[in-house]
């Protein structure tokens, strides 16, 4: 059988061999069809775009620590933006305010995380030579591209990018007598979104296509990584709430510019009354966040899927609960669309609609919960390894448990009424989304560098960095949480003109100072990353001694990722410190009836199995043999 | 000439850094700590998490005693004392869900940091703690829920018969208050008729829009039930009166609500906090545009007989400004110059 099958296989890597003799410079870097090339394209665009987001929310930062400050110095990048004395136009911190969210939460987050690992991660953990289409997963990258420009370009015009925050509710979004980023800023922004929410769903259909139909043999999906487990569901999520975003887009379109009145209702603005009667810009905000709710677990769970596996192989032992694990995320995934109106406790909706989405929302608590105390189960007798990886592992866990937890209050509608739009909630969603996924996005970096580039990235800067964001991340965030109790609003360009919000001065400068310091300690991931990638060590086959896949790739994999036939899968992907075997991990390519003094008593059984399955095959592929010649 | 001096001094500090990047590189290279699988680094980074939690903990707990009175609003409503119950009732649960876990997150590194001679052990699933743990949190969440869902439904019940109205259009970009006058209940409004002497488009062909009037200032009685009527006429904005934990959003073309009792007037706040300026503030919490910051609307809380009398003086749109009636039907006009010659 193994030869038969290998001709056969072998026959089709000899032509994806051949191929890459022909790629030139543009088909191999630019308009490639390989997963892996595009999933580096998703992850450099990402941390393009990241630089760009983080350096907006340092304009900001330095309004809001040194309000008195002379930004004259900036005028050379934002012109007119600053005025003759040096201070900030105020509707351009609404747009910095923006385009920050916006910018991270789609592009980075959302693109440059589940769009790099996805890519990269899925056909080489399942076993495939590459996604079901090439072509739309390429094509997936270029509309990400092109989304990205069309909002870059909105930086640079005269009226400014979009400013109605980033969850552009109508009508400061639908009126350009309202603000005058709801012009062609917005309309660029709209139309920036609608190309990336083709790229979502192009690269999703893609992903979820891949993990159904081309996993290698063996590999069942009791058997696929959490990673990949958790890149499906985050696809399946995707595609259910993306096209209702669009559709929201699409509606406000209508509004601005074809006159219909789907958000706007009886309003009297710049001294005139509009004719727009009968809509509801509260529609808008159940058609966003219909979205906007799952996008949360879009960003998060591959993050999380990431995270355990890193935790796992770093602590040398199997995840705890692998499938309560998976039950959490199908949980999470089937939840996500029906907590949606809990971030509109307060918008007027019908109170008897709060009470269900409170209930609807701390479900969705005990799934989360569920999986953390699985991680810290996993890290109980384990022997752990602090990789670079594994640091932003534990890192992300943490800020999963501190920003779920003030979820808690959040979710309460009660209490929610003091706390919505404060900065209680700009701490809560920073770090349980903003800073863990971007932990298992750092994570993910270190721990598959070694595969994408061949070598490994420096570990000494890779500490440093971690503990450099680390405690900077929690200097930020956690007095946010002081300062959102005591009732600031969100989205201020000053407090100062409020009794009950003109304290903690000094408090925001804090803040202020620990976020210039936390994006300064990026620099040095920065150099490690470009460093490491033409001058690093050459990495080891398995530097993290893993069970998955990807691993059995030679170091710099091919298009068509195996040279020969793809490994066959016989058991799943966490058998670390298995009693009995003689190393501490057991790839998933080693079958079972190699390793019987290490099997456990149900596996025996499945040697048997294995060895039936063996033998049919053979029988089959001899019988093909015949009847063919 | 400084600014070079800087550039020198960077520039130095930067071949500085560089060069001890490259010495330790090789030094771990002839060490062959690099073949290693943990080297001593795993040790420093075990303890690190040892540090991180104890240096965290001291500061949290520092800091969050010492600001307790700053960040913690006095409360001057009736609901208001019920959600900050509720709220620090979550953060008695809550802040011990989150030491232990991060005492365990944080010590199991330490512990079972790598060695060479032990194995981690074996330890796939246990199905009884899985579900020790979905349920202990399920329960917890159920009764903060309740808990919730019960204060809830009480502050969104419909506002009492006798509730005072008051209501709040927000526009861009400050506040216009609009009471009642002497029958209570507010005249018609239609967002065409607004002009620049009718901020609220309020219709004066409602007869009961004739004794409405406006207030630069809220004023409400303490110890009876106030109903907030809230509209905006351009954008989104939301009322935040952060002492009586007071939020809702004003929605264009729907009228929203929020009624509260307040519990303490300004006099005895400024006693209690022994602040003499002290004053209730509402603000906007919903992004409106340029000016979203500077939403500011007083609120003035007074004995109730204090507020009869505030009430009685006031003199309603048409009595400031009479040209508003001009173009009623003669029927209304005339009713209108009655009201209107009542008051002077």
């Amino acid at each position: 059988m193994a030869t038969a099958s290998v001709a056969s296989h072998s026959g089709a890597a000899h032509d994806h061999h051949d191929h890459e003799h022909h790629d030139n410079f543009i088909t191999k870097y630019i308009f490639s069809t390989d997963h892996k090339m595009i999933g580096k394209q998703f992850l450099i665009t990402g941390m393009f775009w990241a630089i760009i987001g983080g350096l907006l929310s340092l304009i900001f930062r330095l309004q809001l620590g040194f309000p008195e400050m002379d930004m004259s110095f900036m005028k050379p990048i934002l012109g007119g933006w600053i005025d003759e004395t040096g201070t900030l136009d105020p509707e351009f911190y609404l747009a910095l305010v923006t385009m920050h969210g916006t910018i991270m939460v789609f592009f980075v987050l959302t693109a440059g995380l589940s769009g790099t690992f996805s890519n990269y991660l899925i056909p080489l953990q399942i076993g495939a030579r590459d996604m079901a289409s090439g072509f739309m997963n390429m094509l997936s990258y270029w509309f990400f591209f092109v989304s990205g420009v069309i909002m870059f370009i909105s930086l640079f015009i005269e009226t400014g990018p979009a400013a109605g925050g980033w969850v552009v509710y109508p009508p400061l979004s639908a009126l350009e007598q309202a603000i005058p980023g709801s012009g062609l800023g917005m309309t660029l922004w709209l139309i920036s979104m609608t190309f990336f929410i083709a790229s979502s769903l192009l690269g999703g259909i893609n992903y979820i296509t891949t993990v159904i139909n081309l996993r290698t043999k063996g590999m069942s999906f009791s058997r696929l990584p959490l990673t990949i487990w958790a890149f499906f569901l985050t696809a399946v999520i995707g595609l259910l709430s993306f096209p209702v975003l669009f559709s929201a887009a699409l509606l406000l379109v209508f509004d601005r510019s074809f006159g219909t009145s789907f958000y706007l209702a009886d309003i009297y603005i710049g001294g005139e009354a509009l004719p727009n009667t009968g809509g509801s810009p509260v529609l808008y905000q159940h058609l966003f966040w219909f979205l906007g709710h799952p996008e949360v677990y879009i960003v998060l769970l591959p993050a999380l899927g990431i995270t355990s596996e890193i935790i796992a192989t770093n602590s040398r032992k199997p995840i705890f609960g692998y499938k309560a694990m998976i039950i959490s995320m199908l949980g999470i995934t089937i939840l996500s669309f029906v907590v949606w109106a809990h971030h509109m406790f307060v918008s007027g909706m019908n109170p008897f609609l709060g009470s269900i989405f409170m209930f609807l929302t701390l479900i969705i608590a005990i799934p989360s919960a569920v999986k953390v105390f699985n991680y810290l189960t996993t890290l109980w007798r384990g022997n752990l390894i602090f990789t670079p990886g594994m640091l932003f592992s534990i890192g992300l866990v943490s800020f999963f448990i501190s920003g779920g937890l003030t979820g808690i209050f959040l979710g309460n509608s009660a209490i929610d009424i003091q706390l919505h739009d404060t900065y209680f909630v700009v701490a809560h969603f920073h770090l349980v989304m903003g800073s863990a996924s971007f932990f298992g996005l750092m994570a993910g970096v270190y721990h598959w560098f070694p595969k994408m580039f061949g070598r490994m990235m420096d570990a000494k800067l890779g500490y440093i960095h971690f503990w450099a964001t680390f405690i900077g991340v929690y200097l930020v965030f956690f007095p946010m949480h002081y300062i959102g109790i005591a009732g600031f609003p969100r989205r201020y360009y000053t407090w100062t003109g409020f009794e009950f919000s003109n304290m903690y001065t000094d408090l925001n400068m804090f803040v202020s100072i620990a976020a210039i310091l936390t994006f300064g300690a990026q620099l040095i991931f920065l150099f490690n990353f470009f460093y490491s990638m033409y001058r690093g060590r050459v990495a080891p086959l398995n530097p993290w001694r893993s069970n998955t896949l990807e691993w059995t790739t030679p170091l710099h994999p091919g298009h068509g990722n195996w040279p020969g036939e793809i490994p066959s899968v016989y058991r799943w992907p966490y058998d670390y410190s298995k009693p009995g075997a003689p190393e501490d991990f057991i790839p998933q390519t080693v079958p079972l009836s190699a390793t019987p003094e290490s099997n456990l008593p149900h596996e025996q059984e499945l040697v048997k199995l294995e060895k039936e399955i063996i033998a049919e095959e053979e029988a089959v592929l001899v019988a093909n043999e015949s009847t063919n010649s | 000439m400084y600014g070079f001096l800087i550039a020198v001094g960077a520039l130095l500090l930067l071949s500085i850094i560089w060069m001890v990047y490259r010495i330790q590189t090789l030094v771990s290279v002839v060490k062959g700590s690099d073949k290693k699988i943990a080297s001593g680094s795993n040790k420093i980074n075990a303890l690190m998490f040892v540090f991180f939690l104890v240096g965290a903990t001291i500061l949290m707990f520092w800091y969050s005693i010492k600001e307790f009175d700053n960040y913690q609003l006095p409360v001057a409503s009736e609901h208001g004392v019920v959600t900050d119950q509720l709220f620090w009732i979550t953060m008695a649960v809550t802040g011990v869900v989150f030491l232990i876990t991060h005492v365990l997150l944080f010590w199991f590194p330490y512990k079972y940091q790598w060695k060479e001679d032990r194995v981690a052990s074996f330890y796939p699933d246990n199905n009884k703690l899985e579900v020790i743990w979905t349920i202990v949190p399920a329960i917890a969440l159920t009764v903060l829920v309740i808990g919730g869902w019960r204060a809830w439904s009480d502050i969104t019940a419909p506002a009492p018969e006798n509730s005072h109205v008051v209501e709040i259009l927000g526009y861009q970009f400050a506040w216009e208050v609009r009471y009642p006058g002497m029958d209570n209940v507010l005249g018609e409004h239609d967002y065409r008729l607004t002009s620049a002497t009718n901020v609220s488009g309020v219709d004066f062909s409602d007869k009961n829009a004739l004794d409405d009037f406006s207030s630069p200032v809220v004023v409400i009685p303490k110890g009876e039930p106030v109903l907030f009527k809230i509209r905006a006429r351009d954008v989104l904005h939301s009322v935040f009166a952060p002492h009586m934990r007071l939020k809702m959003d004003a929605v264009p073309g729907m009228p929203t609500r929020f009624w509260f009792t307040p519990t303490k007037t300004t006099e005895e706040m400024r006693r209690e906090t022994g602040n003499d300026e002290f004053v209730y503030e509402i603000a906007c919490t919903e992004i409106c545009g340029r000016g979203h910051n500077s939403m500011r609307k007083e609120i003035r809380v007074v004995e109730p007989e204090e507020y009869r009398k505030w009430l009685a003086d006031q003199k309603p749109y048409i009595v400031n400004n009479p040209s508003l009636v001009e173009n009623l039907p003669a029927d209304l006009k005339e009713l209108a110059e009655i009201t209107i010659s009542e008051y002077k």
